[in-house]
């Protein structure tokens, strides 16, 4: 064993941890203390610690250059306004402002690498803890401050003070509350734009479509007509949000069924309208795909079957796409039968109240 | 820096500056407690400190963009570069966000390194943690200073999704759409919670001008705050250190902060920053104008969110539909969206929360820890990490399908499906490989101690025999390899006490006990000084062995490894230099 | 390639591969005078020596007649737009089986693709190929072009058209070679998955903006290298790779003792 009972450092001459009795031997190895230091060239040789310093200098130079040049790009290259001046001006300003920052990072860096002193030093560490003397003080003033206040004997203040407090906070939590959700009508999501007689239109140009201008395999995204004045609004955008619809003519043969109840019927000649909101989480669903009719969220994949219902082939939504009802006016254009039969969109909480 | 009070007035210019910010300030006694204080010194120590100076960056680079940036939603028909938004409606919001990108000097590059160093942020944080976890930093009495880095984590996540949202172009707009979604599947009050977020009803026209607030203070008051408690416990615990000769629970070896760490420390900054700052005008991101302006009718192939909410759309994407379902009284409980975007990320984030706290009580362990554990050491929390992490990752892999789909010419529903599975077997078996693999790396560790490293030096004996010499590790290299402590399963007291009586609490330490055995059984006790002794004297050796002295993976179905090595090779190590064999 | 090498010995090869020289030859005297791409202005001859062309190389899956088979789809009435596009793209002849017939160095030259337009044209009316002027990116207007692409087109093609997943191995491919010609022939006749957008829905005018605002984005982005404009997942990635690549190897230096 003595091989191994090597002279300790004075840095681990304390170490207790990790020794352990067993069999009446000593079971763990000594700490072999701080490993030798071994010195840089800088420290042996004094041209190379001089070339440190040159190479330091050298790259804080190279933030100066870099300073200039970025000041230099930012008056003779404005962006203007063109993708390859854009891109001229923000390349050399960031090249610029890159060196100017690199040179000091490096150069601070490489000095004290380099020419810093590399000896490790060793610090005593405490207990995180106060040592026991302290604590028994705080204890104490704790105590008597506890005593002093009458707190734990005036049972009435107590509940006094707890109520006050734990009040107060809502003379700001209700009208922030209640003003943030505006009239906190949730109704609104189960209605849309969409009337009786409302014509369907083309998204975004607002031109109202003819049945007969939609050909088999065509796809349409579909907006209730409104005036431009209307599409120009904020409460559009709102109502967009939930209106927008997806038109799609297949060949009649293909359609297996629609959502349409007995003795009605919600598509015109093939043409069918679909929900363009997904019934998962909401995101516009929209990818068709005329060989297989297979129309599918970009979003998290659920996959749709317009010619069956739209009901979900695959993916984590559950729900078919609400189905518009749709037929035609006196001069050919597309109209909605009446507004979506139920809330579309993701499911919520009181969506079949 | 003397606590002078003018009796021994400084002559030096600095002292006189000194002498008058101390008699205003006492200055002095910090500098005193500060200027020398010792850091180690280790690369993966600066992972934090990369985080730390990007949420710099991000600051400053947000003070430029603020100045231009109008938090609205008011529309307006915008005039000016690119042609691709000329003449369109927008929100200011996203007028003011096209304005600063083509007109103001800088602007487009202020935005590009604001949202590069917002994505290194979040990844710097992510492999901080990864240090911190795989290294045992998180122990006593570090419990705390995990839990804070948990809510900076969890704030930088709001930061980067509330800043994500701002400029409210189609791709963020419709990330808020799905937000929404999620929001609204929340029973009994989620339709209420949407309203509450939105003002009304989605989209409104509140949801910009309150993530603004959400981005530019609230967040960043409180990321700040607990970046001052995160340091604040840094200077209080001292910084943990690596294992090695010299140094132990009771020091910390390393360089004085001044001037040392100043001088890498600040460089480090400005590293962080020029390395930002070539990002940003290099590469684009976030083109806004490639998405255009909200509109909730669009939608773009491609439509993620930034990667650290990668995990979120992944999670949503595997979740199979069937899981909806309406209670009695016609009430909606959308499970599809409710496990994959609220179960499944509250489970993963109660598990890094709970970590520190559920090690602890297993291995019963009160002490201070301050020099770090070699991940191999800890085979159980080393492999739960790894577990973590394929979970995280196959999650985000998920969330970005429909991309591996198109770059590898894969069925998106074949990766779907796939990804459905391996979430819950890649996990196991990314848990089982890492800890053979620990375990393997101790018993080589074992190994390397008892019998030295191959020299490759092939020596005959007289009677024919050959073998290797091998050379003995000096004690720097075994101090590495033998100081550790490799925990046991916890000792329970008896169900019944002396006279029979069953005993309150038992229940609870034997779960705490079954627990504890998942984390301990097997394990590879470091070698002792008798062991290695033995192991010198070749004809003890494999008495050693049948003695069961070696107590190599106590426990169930882990009986080999270490003990076949040491016995089955037939190389003896040497005891008295390379040049001499044992026998 | 493969389509033709196994008719090498069909009875009409030597007959077809007479044509096709003599073809040749007349495509260079040809090809100083604009192509007339255009099915009405085909002539009989064309007529005939696309029919020919057919029968030696589509008439397998397509029927003698082009009347389609369990295989093919019937040709009766896509119109020239449509050959033009499968065929100039090389998509058509089909190489093999898969999710969807992929793009690939085109058999035919400008000059017997004509001839094959001219003769599925002649059976029965359908979309036309459009005019140079129809396609000219110069006279679009890009800001509309945009506002269409969003609704109509990013949801497959991504919002730069990059290209996206469809279902079951399907994908919108990357538009960013695709020539004007064929872009407004896609839209016009939707070819396999794709829907169509006929003449109605979005307009000649229209389908021109898109044309604009898709040569627009060649240029590049305004904000330095793309990284393939796939959008925050390679945005997150290059911030892994470059960004913590470079800091991670910067704090390594940093953490390392100088020699």
């Amino acid at each position: 064993m003595s091989d191994y009972q090597n002279p300790r450092s004075p840095e681990s001459s304390h170490r207790e941890v990790g020794h352990r009795e067993q069999h009446g031997t000593l079971e763990t190895f000594p700490d072999p203390g701080l490993p030798e230091h071994k010195s840089r060239m800088a420290d042996r040789d004094p041209q190379a610690a001089k070339r440190g310093e040159r190479q330091v200098a050298l790259l804080f130079g190279i933030s100066v250059i870099g300073t200039i040049a970025s000041m230099v790009v930012y008056f003779a290259l404005p962006p203007d306004g063109t993708t390859s001046g854009v891109r001229l001006s923000t390349l050399s300003l960031g090249l610029g402002i890159a060196f100017a920052l690199l040179g000091i990072g490096f150069g601070a860096v490489h000095w004290a690498k380099v020419l810093m002193s590399d000896h490790e030093k060793v610090d005593e560490r405490h207990p995180v803890a106060s040592d026991a003397e302290t604590r028994a003080v705080a204890v104490q003033e704790l105590e008597a401050g506890v005593k002093d206040s009458g707190i734990a004997r005036r049972g009435v203040l107590k509940g006094a003070v707890i109520s006050a407090l734990a009040l107060f906070p809502l003379t700001i939590a209700v009208p922030l509350v209640s003003s943030v959700g505006g009239d906190w009508n949730v109704s609104k999501f189960k209605h849309t734009l969409w009337r009786s007689g409302t014509r369907l239109a083309i998204d975004p140009s607002g031109r109202p479509i003819r049945a007969a201008d939609v050909t088999i395999g065509s796809v349409v995204h579909v907006i209730p007509d409104v005036s431009e004045e209307e599409r120009q609004s904020h409460e559009w955008i709102t109502e967009k949000s939930k209106a927008v619809v997806l038109l799609v003519r297949l060949d009649p043969r293909d359609i297996v069924s629609t959502q349409a109840p007995q003795g009605e019927d919600w598509a015109y000649d093939g043409i069918v309208a679909y929900s363009k909101i997904c019934t998962h989480v909401g995101c516009p669903v929209a990818l068709y795909e005329q060989q297989t009719h297979h129309l599918l969220c970009p979003c998290h994949q659920s996959t749709f079957d317009v010619a069956d219902s739209c009901k979900v082939v695959f993916g984590p939504a559950k729900r078919p796409l609400p189905q518009l009802p749709i037929t035609v006016d006196d001069e050919g254009y597309l109209v909605a039968q009446s507004d979506f039969h139920e809330p579309v969109g993701p499911s919520f909480w009181e969506r079949l109240k | 820096m003397t606590t002078s009070t003018g009796n021994t007035a400084p002559t030096t210019r600095t002292g006189k500056a000194a002498d008058y910010l101390d008699q205003r300030t006492s200055v002095g006694s910090a500098v005193k407690e500060f200027a020398r204080k010792v850091f180690p010194d280790h690369w993966s120590f600066l992972l934090g400190e990369i985080a730390l100076y990007s949420f710099v960056v991000l600051i400053l680079t947000g003070i430029f963009l603020t100045m231009f940036f109008v938090p609205s939603m008011s529309l307006v028909t915008y005039h000016g570069p690119p042609a691709s938004m000329d003449g369109q409606l927008m929100s200011d919001a996203f007028a003011s966000t096209l304005t600063m990108s083509f007109e103001v000097r800088g602007g487009l590059l202020m935005r590009q390194i604001h949202h590069w160093a917002a994505l290194i942020f979040l990844a710097a944080i992510v492999t901080h943690m990864m240090r911190v976890f795989f290294t045992g930093a998180f122990r006593k009495p570090r419990e705390l200073n995990w839990l804070v880095g948990m809510l900076l984590m969890i704030l930088g996540l709001a930061a980067g999704f509330s800043g994500y949202s701002l400029p409210d172009d189609v791709l963020s707009g419709n990330g808020l759409r799905i937000t929404d979604g999620v929001v609204k599947s929340i029973p009994l009050i989620g339709s209420y919670l949407s309203y509450f977020l939105f003002g009304g009803e989605f989209p409104g026209e509140h949801i910009i001008p309150r993530l603004f607030t959400v981005h530019i203070l609230l967040v960043p008051g409180l990321i700040l705050a607990l970046i001052a408690l995160h340091l604040f416990f840094v200077v209080l615990h001292k910084h943990t250190q690596y294992p090695g000769g010299g140094r132990t629970d009771k020091n910390v070896v390393g360089f004085p902060l001044f001037p040392v760490y100043v001088a890498k420390a600040g460089g480090f900054f400005f590293v962080v920053f020029g390395i930002l700052a070539l990002m940003g005008g290099t590469m684009a991101i976030n083109n806004v104008w490639n998405y255009g302006p909200y509109d909730p009718s669009p939608v773009s192939a491609g439509a993620q969110p930034d990667w650290y909410m990668l995990f979120l759309e992944g999670s949503l994407r595997l979740m199979p539909g069937g899981a909806e379902f309406v209670t009695w009284g016609d009430f909606t409980v959308p499970l599809n969206v409710l496990i994959p975007a609220v179960v499944v990320p509250g489970l993963l984030f109660t598990f890094l929360f709970a970590y520190p706290f559920v090690e602890a009580a297993v291995t019963k362990d009160k002490r201070e820890h301050h020099v770090l554990d070699r991940p191999r050491n800890v085979p159980v929390r080393t492999g739960l990490g790894v577990a973590f992490l394929t979970a995280f990752i196959i999650l985000a892999l998920a969330g970005s399908n429909d991309l591996i789909a198109t770059h590898f010419h894969m069925s998106i529903n074949a990766i779907t499906w796939a990804f459905r599975v391996l979430f819950f077997v890649g996990p196991w078996f990314a848990f089982w490989v890492t800890k053979r693999i620990c375990l393997g790396l101790q018993r080589k560790d074992r190994e390397l101690v008892l019998h030295g490293h191959e020299t490759g030096r092939i020596v005959r004996f007289a009677h024919g025999e050959y073998i290797e010499v091998h050379r003995p590790l000096d004690e720097q290299e075994r101090w590495l390899r033998v100081n550790y402590p490799a925990h046991a399963p916890l000792e329970i007291e008896p169900a019944t006490d002396a006279r029979g009586v069953r005993r309150k609490g038992y229940k609870k330490d034997k779960q705490l006990q079954r627990l504890s055995r998942f984390f301990y059984e097997d394990r590879v006790e470091p070698v002792t000084p008798t062991e290695l002794a033995a192991a010198h004297s070749h004809g003890e050796h494999d008495a050693l062995e049948g003695a069961g002295h070696a107590r190599i993976e106590a426990g169930a179905g882990a009986g080999v490894g270490g003990r076949a090595s040491s016995s089955s090779r037939r190389t003896g190590p040497t005891s008295a230099g390379p040049e001499v064999p044992a026998q | 390639m493969k389509a033709l090498a196994a008719r090498r010995h069909h009875r009409f090869a030597p007959v077809v591969l007479l044509l096709l020289a003599l073809l040749v030859t007349g495509g260079v005297y040809a090809a100083l005078a604009p192509t007339p791409a255009n099915a009405e202005t085909a002539s009989t001859e064309d007529i005939e020596t696309g029919q020919k062309l057919f029968q030696a190389n589509c008439a397998t899956c397509h029927g003698p007649n082009a009347e389609g088979t369990e295989s093919a789809p019937s040709l009766v009435g896509v119109g020239a737009a449509s050959v033009d596009f499968q065929v100039s793209t090389g998509r058509m002849p089909m190489q093999m089986d898969g999710p969807q017939a992929l793009q690939k160095p085109r058999q035919f030259d400008e000059e017997q693709t004509a001839q094959l337009a001219a003769y599925v044209a002649s059976l029965g009316v359908g979309p036309t190929i459009p005019t140079d002027e129809q396609v000219d990116a110069s006279q679009g207007d890009i800001a509309n072009g945009a506002a269409l692409f969003r609704t109509n087109c990013a949801m497959c093609h991504n919002a730069v058209g990059a290209g996206g997943a469809l279902s079951e191995g399907k994908f919108a491919p990357p538009l960013w070679d695709v020539s004007e010609r064929n872009i407004y022939q896609a839209m016009l006749t939707g070819p396999q998955s794709m829907p169509v957008f006929n003449d109605a829905t979005v307009t000649p005018e229209e389908k021109r903006d898109i044309i604009a605002y898709l040569v627009e984005q060649r240029d590049g982005s305004a904000g330095g290298l793309s990284l393939g404009s796939l959008g925050p997942v390679s945005e997150g990635l290059w911030a892994w790779i470059v960004g913590m690549g470079l800091l991670i190897g910067a704090a390594v230096w940093i953490g390392a003792k100088s020699s």
